[in-house]
C-alpha cells in the first residue's frame, strides 16, 4: 500500500523482525550460546569419543608381583594398555571405566569384567588372545584385514550434523520462547497490542528473525567440521539450506507455542526442558536412536528433532536429495503449522 | 457524529468476588482533559483498560470516538494513543529504533524525527533505552503513544515516580498535544497534576463515581478551608470524599 505514511519507518513486519535481531545481537550471552557453544561442544565430544579402532584397551592386573609374567606379556601386546590396580581398588577401577577388565594371575588366569559392557567383552577377547598366544597357541589361519577409515563414517562426521540440528532446536525454542516471555513480563506485549500492531505479524516476525540467524548458525559448525576434521559434505548446499530452514521454522513455532502463555522465566524454562530433554536423549544426536526398543520407535520417529537429524545427516553425509528426505520435511512442516496455529489461538498478550 | 470522545454507561467489572467497577458512567468531551482520580484499588486502571479495549467489561456500553470495540477495533487502535502504567520498553534498542517500531504500526502521523522533537528527546535518539532516566523513558513512552497522531490519548499514571522537573516537562508535552486539539483521559495520584492539567475530574472509589466536576468547582464546593485565607486544594477534596490517604491499599 503506497498510500500508507509510516513516517520513515519500514513495514511493521520488517520493523518487528529488525527489533528482534537487534535485541539478539546486542546480547553477548546469546551470541555465545548460538555460535561458540556448539563448536566447543563438538570438540569436547570428539575428544570423548575418538575413533574406536586405534584405541588401546585398558586392562588391570591384580595381585601385585604374582602377576609380573602376565604383565610383561600383556604390556608387549599391541592394543593393550596395562594399569596396576591396588588391592581393594578393583571395583572402583571397573566402575569408573579406568580399566575394562581385570586379570587375576591364577593358573589358569581369572578375568573379572562386566558382561553387559561391550568394551569389557572386547577386552576379554583381546587379553585372552594375547595370553594364549604367549604360551604357544597356534592359529589355524590369519584373516586378511582391511581397515576402513573413510571420512564420512567416523563418529565426528556423524556427530556434527546432529549438533547442528540440536543447535537449531535449542536456539529456535529458547530464542523465540524466551524473548516472548520477556516481552510479556515487561508488559511490552500488552503495550503493543494496545497499538494497531497486527498480532500475526508479531508472531511471524519472531520466526523470520530466527531464519536470519540461521545462516551463520548452520554454516559455522559445518565449516568447522570440514576444516578441522575433514568432514565431507556430499549433499548440495541448497538441500542443506532447505532442510535447516524448515527445521528452524518448526522449532521456532514450537518455541512460540511454549512461550505462548508462560508469565515467568521459571515457567517457560520448565516447559522448555520438558520439551527438549526427551529429544536430546531420544532423537539420535549423540548415539543412534535405533538403540531404543522397537516399541518406542514410532514415537521417536515422530519427534521433530529426529526428523531434522535424520534429514540433515542424509543430505550432508549421504548426499541425499530433498525428494529422498521428503517424509522428514513433511513431518517438520506439520511441526511448524500446527504449533503456530495453536500458539496464535492461545497466546496470552498480557 | 458523536461529539463525545468517550461515552461509557453503566460499566461493571468484577474479578471473582471483588467488584472492580460498579456501574460507572463517564462522558468525556472532545478537546477536553479529563482526570480519573481515586485511591489504589478504586478501579481506575480497570476502567481505563476497558475503555482502551484491553479488558472486556461484564456489563455496560462503551463508545470511543463514536465507535465500539467489537466492530471497529482496528480503526480505534489507529486513532488512539495509549500509555500503560507498567510498560518497560526494550532496553537494548535505541530511542529512535523503539519509536520507529511503534510508528510503523500507524497509517499516518508525524515522522519519527519530529516526534522526538515533540518529547524533547532528539539529543537521545541514538542512546539505548536502558540508559534513559525515568522521565526520559516516560517521554519516550508518550512519544510511542503519540506516534499515530491520535485523536484521544489515554494515560495511566503518566508521571508516577518522576521528579518534579520531569513531571513538568511531561505536562508541557501534554499541553502542546492539547493545543493541537487532542483529547486526554488520564489517571493520576497527584492532585496538583489533576489541578494543573484537567478541565474536569471524576473521583472514583470502590468502583463508583463519587464526584465529578472541574477542579475549581470541586474545591469551591467541597474543600473545607484549612486557613481562612486559603481556599484549600483538590487534595483536601479527595481526602474528605474518600476518607483515605492517597497511597493506602
Amino acid at each position: 500500500m503506497s498510500s500508507v505514511d509510516r513516517g520513515g519507518a519500514h513495514h511493521p513486519l520488517v520493523e518487528l523482525t529488525l527489533t528482534r535481531l537487534r535485541e539478539f545481537v546486542r546480547e553477548p550471552e546469546a551470541l555465545f550460546w548460538t555460535f561458540v557453544f556448539p563448536i566447543v561442544m563438538t570438540i569436547v565430544m570428539a575428544m570423548a569419543f575418538p575413533s574406536r579402532g586405534a584405541q588401546a584397551v585398558p586392562v588391570g592386573i591384580a595381585g601385585g608381583d604374582a602377576g609380573a609374567g602376565m604383565r610383561a606379556t600383556l604390556s608387549n601386546s599391541p592394543g593393550i594398555v596395562v594399569r596396576d590396580i591396588p588391592s581393594g581398588g578393583e571395583q572402583r577401577a571397573l566402575r569408573e571405566g579406568e580399566v575394562h577388565l581385570i586379570v587375576v594371575p591364577t593358573d589358569p588366569p581369572t578375568y573379572r569384567f562386566d558382561l553387559a559392557r561391550i568394551e569389557s567383552r572386547t577386552a576379554r577377547l583381546v587379553v585372552d588372545d594375547a595370553l594364549k598366544r604367549a604360551v604357544g597357541r597356534t592359529d589355524p589361519w590369519v584373516a586378511h584385514e582391511q581397515p576402513v577409515a573413510v571420512p564420512g563414517s567416523r563418529y565426528i562426521d556423524w556427530l556434527i550434523p546432529g549438533m547442528v540440528a540440536m543447535g537449531i532446536m535449542s536456539n529456535g525454542m529458547w530464542g523465540v520462547g524466551f524473548s516472548i516471555v520477556q516481552a510479556r513480563m515487561r508488559k511490552l506485549l500488552k503495550r503493543m497490542v494496545a497499538s494497531p500492531m497486527r498480532k500475526r505479524e508479531y508472531l511471524l516476525a519472531q520466526l523470520l528473525a530466527r531464519l536470519l540467524f540461521l545462516l551463520p548458525e548452520v554454516a559455522v559448525p559445518i565449516a568447522f567440521g570440514v576444516l578441522a576434521f575433514g568432514m565431507p559434505v556430499n549433499g548440495s548446499l541448497a538441500a542443506i539450506a532447505v532442510v535447516t530452514l524448515i527445521g528452524a521454522l518448526a522449532f521456532g513455532a514450537i518455541g512460540l507455542l511454549i512461550g505462548s502463555r508462560a508469565k515467568t522465566f521459571e515457567a517457560v524454562s520448565g516447559l522448555m526442558n520438558m520439551a527438549m530433554l526427551p529429544m536430546w536423549l531420544l532423537s539420535g544426536v549423540f548415539f543412534s536412536a535405533s538403540n531404543f526398543p522397537d516399541a518406542v520407535q514410532p514415537a521417536i520417529q515422530a519427534l521433530p528433532l529426529t526428523a531434522l537429524v535424520d534429514a540433515l545427516r542424509a543430505v550432508v553425509l549421504e548426499g541425499a536429495t530433498l525428494t529422498a528426505v521428503r517424509a522428514e520435511l513433511v513431518g517438520l512442516a506439520l511441526w511448524t503449522a500446527v504449533p503456530f496455529a495453536l500458539a496464535l489461538r492461545i497466546f496470552r498478550w498480557r | 457524529m458523536d461529539d463525545l470522545a468517550v461515552r461509557c454507561d453503566g460499566l461493571e467489572k468484577r474479578y471473582g468476588d471483588v467488584v472492580a467497577v460498579a456501574g460507572l458512567s463517564l462522558h468525556v468531551q472532545r478537546g477536553e482533559c479529563f482526570g480519573l482520580l481515586g485511591p489504589n484499588g478504586a478501579g481506575k486502571t480497570t476502567t481505563i483498560e476497558i475503555l482502551e479495549g484491553l479488558i472486556a467489561a461484564d456489563a455496560g456500553d462503551v463508545q470511543i470516538l463514536g465507535l465500539r470495540w467489537a466492530s471497529n477495533e482496528q480503526e480505534l487502535r489507529q486513532r488512539l494513543g495509549i500509555h500503560l502504567q507498567e510498560t518497560q520498553l526494550s532496553e537494548k534498542l535505541t530511542v529512535e529504533e523503539m519509536l520507529r517500531l511503534f510508528r510503523s504500526f500507524y497509517r499516518g502521523g508525524r515522522p519519527v524525527g519530529e516526534l522526538l522533537q515533540v518529547v524533547e528527546l532528539e539529543g537521545k535518539r541514538r542512546s539505548r533505552v536502558g540508559t534513559l532516566s525515568g522521565g526520559q523513558k516516560q517521554r519516550l513512552s508518550l512519544a510511542c503513544a503519540l506516534a499515530g497522531n491520535p485523536d484521544l490519548l489515554f494515560l495511566d499514571e503518566p508521571t508516577t515516580g518522576l521528579d518534579p522537573q520531569s513531571r513538568r516537562q511531561l505536562w508541557e508535552v501534554l499541553g502542546r498535544y492539547r493545543a493541537g486539539g487532542g483529547t486526554i483521559l488520564l489517571t493520576t495520584h497527584y492532585m496538583d497534576e489533576a489541578q494543573t492539567l484537567c478541565d474536569r475530574v471524576a473521583i472514583v472509589d470502590q468502583g463508583r463515581l463519587i464526584a465529578l466536576d472541574s477542579p475549581q468547582a470541586l474545591i469551591a464546593a467541597r474543600a473545607e478551608p484549612k486557613v481562612v485565607v486559603h481556599q484549600g486544594t483538590l487534595e483536601d477534596v479527595f481526602m474528605s470524599l474518600t476518607g483515605r490517604t492517597l497511597r493506602d491499599e
